[in-house]
């Protein structure tokens, strides 16, 4: 016999993220899901961001790696609490993994968390992780084309940052082209020019980040 | 490449509607995925047959149908449909406004039914 149907297969991913966020709202917490290719910088920002900042907001940082807890090491070094998600060869982090690690985690005495996905510029933006906002990271050593080859993850995302801008004198980069695709799949887009390495421009980028916290503590 | 965490969530759909109605030996099961959803079909049934394989549902089959991106111009209106090489400036056939239409179709992710005894 045949049975109709009619359910999404993303179901139960989803009901996992609403209950995330659910939690994270209680514990008035600003949470980023950080995204890109592999090698964009992802963690190097990370490590900047959290040593810059670390006077002003307490951050806490989930790991989403293949494998290895080479990341989750070099983030707690900044004297940020972290835990690390291997998913074995998983190309995307899920609700499920998220909420696990906040369990080892542990949500109190928190600002910001962070959750660095697994690198990849396709599967992570198809699965919620009850995130307030999704923030990519596009390198100028990619190519400027990848907001045109990739569209959907920058028409979720409220955040492109633009890292490694110190090599645009040795690579054929177009920043123009990069930004001018990102926002006409995504007009709200904010985009933030950086180089994480050096520091350079990051201080917008923090500005962003207090300006968000805030408005989900107003919010609450 | 997520369609393996796709089909544990199919599986999962499947024998949830199959235990509603006291269905044991699984035929087919229709997957509609739209234009725009990051979805390879033969990804998927490759996947399907894998994590089947040695189960109680060894022997089904996935039939993954595309539903075709459909959208309706931000500017005049019009309803069309972008060929697969305007598919991201998607010009409207009638005024020519390019980007952020409102999508029609094109982006399910749905399981449409479950043929089982």
């Amino acid at each position: 016999m045949q049975v109709e149907v009619a359910r999404n297969i993303l179901e139960a991913n989803d009901a996992g993220a609403e209950e995330l966020r659910q939690i994270f709202a209680r514990h008035g917490l600003l949470v980023l899901n950080l995204m890109s290719s592999p090698g964009s910088g992802k963690t190097t920002l990370l490590e900047r961001t959290l040593t810059d900042l670390r006077e002003q907001l307490r951050f806490g940082v989930i790991e989403g790696d293949c494998q290895t807890e080479n990341d989750a090491r070099r983030v707690a070094a900044t004297g940020a609490r972290a835990v690390q998600i291997n998913t074995h060869g998983g190309c995307h982090l899920d609700s499920a993994m998220v909420r696990e690690a906040c369990e080892q985690l542990g949500l109190e005495d928190l600002d910001i968390l962070i959750i660095e996905n697994v690198g990849n510029l396709v599967c992570p933006a198809e699965f919620s992780l009850g995130e307030d906002a999704k923030v990519t990271i596009l390198s100028v050593t990619e190519g400027d084309d990848k907001p045109e080859k990739y569209p959907f993850i920058f028409s979720q995302s409220r955040v492109m940052l633009l890292n490694k801008i110190d090599l645009l004198p040795y690579v054929p980069f177009d920043t123009a082209r990069a930004s001018a695709f990102a926002r006409a799949v995504n007009p709200e887009l904010e985009i933030f020019e950086v180089a994480a390495l050096s520091g350079h421009g990051m201080d917008a980028w923090y500005a962003w980040l207090r300006k968000s916290l805030e408005a989900k503590r107003t919010a609450r | 490449m997520h369609e393996l965490s796709l089909v544990e969530g199919i599986l999962a759909i499947v024998r949830e509607e199959m235990a509603k109605h006291g269905l044991t030996r699984l035929v087919r099961v229709r997957v509609k995925h739209g234009e725009l959803s990051a979805v390879v079909p033969e990804a998927l049934e490759t996947a399907f047959e894998v994590l089947t394989v040695g189960t109680d549902l060894a022997g089904a089959c996935l039939e993954a149908e595309m539903v075709p991106l459909r959208v309706r111009c931000r500017q005049c209106g019009e309803e069309f449909s972008p060929s697969e090489e305007e598919r991201f400036l998607m010009p409207c056939p009638a005024c020519g406004t390019e980007l952020g239409h409102h999508v029609l179709s094109g982006r399910e992710l749905y399981i449409d039914h479950i043929e089982a005894e």
